[in-house]
This record gives C-alpha cells, structure tokens and sequence, in this order.
C-alpha cells in the first residue's frame, strides 16, 4: 500500500515563475531589466507627467503653431502650437491603462475557454473549436472595427473588443497545453479522489499551466500596444481630446509633405520603444523558460 | 493522390465557417447598433423619418426575416444597395478587390524571397551571428506597427531621398510597372512585418530537417552539400512554411486595411473603413464578408498545397 506524501517545498526557495523570477534577478536576462526599464519610464510618465512636463499639454499657442524642435520646445509643437513633448509623455496614460485591462479581459476569458474545451471531449470541443476557427476568421483589424462601429468608439469599448479578439487566440494556446496535462497522472488522482471537474479544471489544472499564460500575457500585451495605437491612427481608438500617440500622429500626418516631420517622427519612436520593451520582456520571459537565454 | 472525400470534408467546412461568418457580420451590422435608421440619420433626425428609413431598410422586420432576406441575396452575389454611394454594393467590393490584389502582388513578390532566403540562411548558419542578425531584425520589424514603419519609410525614401512617390496610386493610364512601382512604398511595411515571421518558420523548418535522419542518409550516402540541401533540407523544410503563409493571410488583410488608409490607396480595406466610419451597413457587411472569404479560402489551399507536398497527409484520412 502506498502512501499519498506531500513534499514540502523546500524553505526559503520560492517554487513557480514568479518565485524563480525573483530568485534569479540578479541574473535575469538583458532583455527583461532594459525591457522592463522603459516600460517602468512610461508608467512613471503616465502616472506623474503632470508633475514634470515643461507646459500644459492642452495649452494651445497660435503664435507657435508647427515650429520645428528648439531650445524652447524640444520636441516642436503640433498643428495647435500644443508642446509635442509634454503631450507625449502625458499620451502614455491612455494607452497603459487600456491595453493591460484589454489584455487582462481577454486573457482571461482565453483561459476560461481553453480550460473547459481543453478538458472535455466530444460536442464541446468540436463545436467549441468550430467557433474560435470562425472568431478567427476575421482579419483583427476588420472584427475590431466592426464591433466598434456597432457600439461606438471608447476606451471602455477598445477593452472590450481587444478582449474578444484575444480570446480565441489565448484560448487556443490554453487549450493546447491542457490537453497536455489531462493525461497526466495528477489529474486522475483527482478525478479518482472525487474531486468535482470545477476542481479539476480550475485547482489542478490551471496552476500547472499559469505559465503558458504568463508568457501569453506578456506577449498580447505587446500586440495590445499595437492595436490600440493602430486604432488610435485610424480614428477607431482613444478619441480626442485625450492626448494618444496614434491620435497625434493621424493629425501630424497630413503636414509630412511640408517637411513638418517632427510630431510623427517623435510620437512614433515613443509607440516603437513602448513595443520593443514589452516585446523584450517577453522575449526574456520565454527564454528564462527554456534554459536559455 | 487526395480522395474526393478529404477534398468534400474541407470544403464542408469551409462553407460552415463561411455561413457562421455570415451570421456575425450580420449581426454585427445590423443588430448590435439597435435602431439602424436612428444610428444612420444621428440623433436629432425626426422619428418619422427614422421609423421611415427603418421600414425602407427592412430593419422593422423581425431579426430572423432580416439575416434570411438578407443572406438569400448574398448568395447570389447581390450584396444590397450602398447607403453612402446610391448603387449596388457589388461593383464597389470587384473593384476595390482588384486594387487590393494589385498591392498584396506586390507585397508577395517582395516578401517570398526575403522572408525565405533569410529563413534559410539563418537555418543553414544557425547560432552564428548572421543568424543573430536575421531573427533579430525580423523581431523588431514584427512587433512596429505597419502605420509606425510606413510612415517613417515614407519619410526617408519618399520624402528625404525621393527614391519612391509619397502615393500609392499611380495617375491614371499609368502601364503596369509604373503602377507596381508606386506601389513598392505601400508594400514594404508589410513586407518587413511579416518576413521575420516567415523567416523564423522557415530558419525552424531548415534547423529540423539539417537534424533528420533522412539528412544524416544523405550524408552518409556521399551525397554532395548542394544536393543535401536542396534535395533533401529545404523540400521538407518548406512544407511548414506554406501552411504558415496561409495563416499570415488574415493578418495581411488587417495590415491592407492600415496601409490603404495611408497611401491613399481605394482597396478592399479602405472600402471596410469607410464604410464602417460612414456606417455604410451593407457595404461594410460586403467588403468584410469577402475579406473572410479570402481569408477562409487561402488556408484552405494552404492545407492542400501542404498535403500534396507531405506524401504523409494524403493518406491521412479525415475524422
């Protein structure tokens, strides 16, 4: 007769990505600490610009309307004499507070689909798979702009909608890796120890595949950055008068042919960095993962 | 050789993936805004006048009679009349899908040998600097957005060195070559997006079969490198990487969308934008209806190009 022992995890070290994370950050990879380097530069933007911007990014001037980068504004001033630095650093507050919460949304229910059509077989599955083929379907851009023309540009709808559209993708991948583990020998103990398939699913399960979703989380953040700025660009997104750096650079645009290159080519280096430094961190994430780096 | 029933099975679900696409962009155009007519004519219009609108659109009809109604027609290929154009939506989608395939051609014919000759030469040189070098700069190409990229390409070869023309249309009776070259500027962001994605399936693909047991045959027989490779390596290492450009499809149709709307290019994905921003329900329901069917269509055919390529899958029989 054998008997169920727990092991105890060892004291003092941490088990799980998190733990081991914290473990080994003095040898974390490059990627992750200049990753998360700049992404901290823009939270500390989005959070405190108001503080330390040199002008009132609203503040609009009709005697500097378009004048190019100088001693007095740095980066120039846009089509309404507004400080193109100020309003930069002040344009990271939408787009840090949107696309987390959109990657949280759709993340989440990613997992929750992938759980329930990872764990059964038969008509579920099949019916479920089906349907996220279809979701998929859809070229992003068009679904994104579909579901934003019926209910109407917002930030709260901009959640939403890169919440839909992320689903079925996170949901795949969770699936992918619970099939993995239902054969798994913990899984029929459970089910032999008379653990409900709520518990299952949701006890045993998902602790074993958090880190699939960690990575997937990291990385749809990265798109979420894209997304949103890219919806911004077309006028779908983030709406005036917030300041955005897609918004900024739909407006700038239009004075590129007259050699006003300033507002389009600073608002662009700052979406560039915000998604290079997501895309670093996932990088490192992934490669942590697997031993190398 | 396939069997007429692997080739029936996939086109069976095509057609359901199809009809369930129909029934979300229906929905989505039609029902999701609640009252069509009040969302058409703003919300100061007059509620006669609305209720008007609505009984000439059908929108007073239960929601079932409106998707029948409206999916019979589809069928046909009559997609409705457009709101903002006063025509039939039809002759809109053909030719803006003729405009789309003119830049998706250009785009293609730039990024097959980029995206699988850096695949292979990263493959062939993997761990090595170049190899660095390739998935490096494919990642970072990935992740700019295409409106970023287009803009700063229109700026340094359209605006600094005048290499390209800042428009992606060519005046009219313009030939072939001098419409494809004003192209180029609108094809490139999507190229450099999407060839280090195909890059890596490719490089992924090469590392596989340079470790395969067939290689190492090949060697062993006395087989010359070229011959390794062409023969063996790359034939088996290309099957994934046509599967992989199927998918892309969907993510380049999105990507037209973006990149029309910046060169000024009157495409399938400006057609979609428009008609969405000038709540055009009919022509928007055309324009993304067909950008699915494309989608659908292509993976469908990347499947078979795949499995005519894999003598493994022929056999495979469809569950």
């Amino acid at each position: 007769m054998m008997e169920l022992v727990e092991f105890p995890a060892p004291a003092g070290r941490a088990t799980g990505l998190p733990g081991r994370i914290w473990n080994a950050l003095p040898e974390l990879p490059p990627s992750v600490v200049i990753g998360s380097t700049v992404l901290l530069f823009w939270v500390v933007c989005a959070v405190f610009g108001d503080l330390f911007v040199p002008y009132d990014p609203y503040a609009e001037d009709f005697l500097a309307m378009l004048a190019p980068p100088d001693a007095l504004h740095w980066f120039g001033t846009d089509q309404l004499g507004r400080d193109v630095l100020s309003r930069i650093v002040v344009g990271s507050r939408d787009i840090l507070l949107v696309a987390p919460l959109a990657t949280l949304a759709g993340v989440a229910s990613g997992t929750v689909i992938g759980l329930v059509l990872g764990y059964f077989d038969g008509l579920v599955d099949v019916v479920g798979a089906r349907l996220l083929d279809t979701l998929m379907a859809f070229p992003f851009i068009v679904l994104v702009t579909m579901t934003l023309v019926a209910i109407g540009p917002s930030n709260f709808t901009v959640i939403l909608v890169i919440g839909i559209a992320y689903a079925p993708l996170v949901a795949r991948t969770v699936r992918a890796a619970v099939r993995e583990q239902r054969e798994r020998d913990y899984v029929s103990a459970a089910r032999l120890g008379g653990e409900s398939t709520f518990g299952i699913m949701f006890l045993e399960i998902l602790p074993n595949v958090r880190e699939t979703i960690l990575i997937e989380l990291v990385t749809r953040l990265g798109y979420a950055f894209f997304s949103i700025a890219t919806l911004s660009f077309l006028g779908l997104g983030i709406q005036p008068p917030s300041a955005d750096w897609g918004l900024a650079i739909a407006d700038g645009y239009g004075f590129l042919a007259g050699g006003k290159w300033w507002v389009v080519v600073f608002n662009s280096g700052a979406i560039i960095s915000l998604v290079m430094a997501t895309n670093l961190i996932a990088q490192g994430i992934g490669a942590f993962e697997n031993g190398d780096r | 050789m396939l069997t007429g029933r692997t080739l029936s099975a996939r086109l069976g679900t095509l057609l359901l993936t199809l009809w369930l696409v129909s029934i979300l962009v229906f929905f989505a155009g039609q029902v999701l805004p609640g009252d069509v007519g009040r969302v058409m004519l703003g919300p100061f219009a007059d509620a006669q006048a609305v209720a008007e609108l609505n009984k000439r659109l059908g929108a007073d009809q239960p929601v079932l009679v409106q998707y029948w109604r409206w999916f019979s027609k589809a069928v046909t290929g009559d997609f409705g009349t457009s709101l903002s154009m006063r025509g039939p939506v039809a002759p809109f989608v053909l030719e803006s899908l003729k405009r789309s395939a003119a830049l998706a051609g250009v785009i293609l014919v730039f990024l097959l040998p980029l995206g699988i000759g850096a695949g292979i030469v990263a493959g062939l040189n993997q761990g090595r600097f170049i190899d660095r070098l390739i998935v490096l700069a494919g990642v970072s190409f990935g992740i700019v957005p295409d409106f970023v990229s287009g803009l700063l390409l229109l700026i340094v070869f359209g605006l600094w060195l005048n290499w390209f023309p800042i428009s992606g249309v060519a005046p009219d009776g313009a030939g072939f070559w001098t419409s494809s070259y004003y192209l180029i500027l609108s094809a490139l962001p999507l190229v450099l997006n999407l060839a280090g994605y195909i890059a890596r399936m490719t490089r992924a693909g090469v590392i596989e079969a340079l470790a395969a047991d067939y290689t190492r045959t090949a060697v062993l027989k006395g087989l010359e490198r070229p011959e390794i490779i062409v023969r063996h390596v790359l034939r088996n290492a290309l099957t994934p990487t046509i599967a992989v450009l199927a998918t892309q499809t969907g993510y380049m149709l999105g990507g037209l969308v973006v990149i029309e709307a910046l060169f000024g290019i009157q495409g399938l994905g400006n057609l979609v934008l428009n008609a969405a921003k000038g709540r055009d329900f009919p022509m928007l329901e055309a324009g993304v209806l067909v950008m699915a069917a494309i989608f659908v269509l292509s993976a469908a055919a990347g499947d078979l190009v795949q499995a005519l390529l894999d003598p493994r899958q022929r056999r495979r029989s469809p569950s």
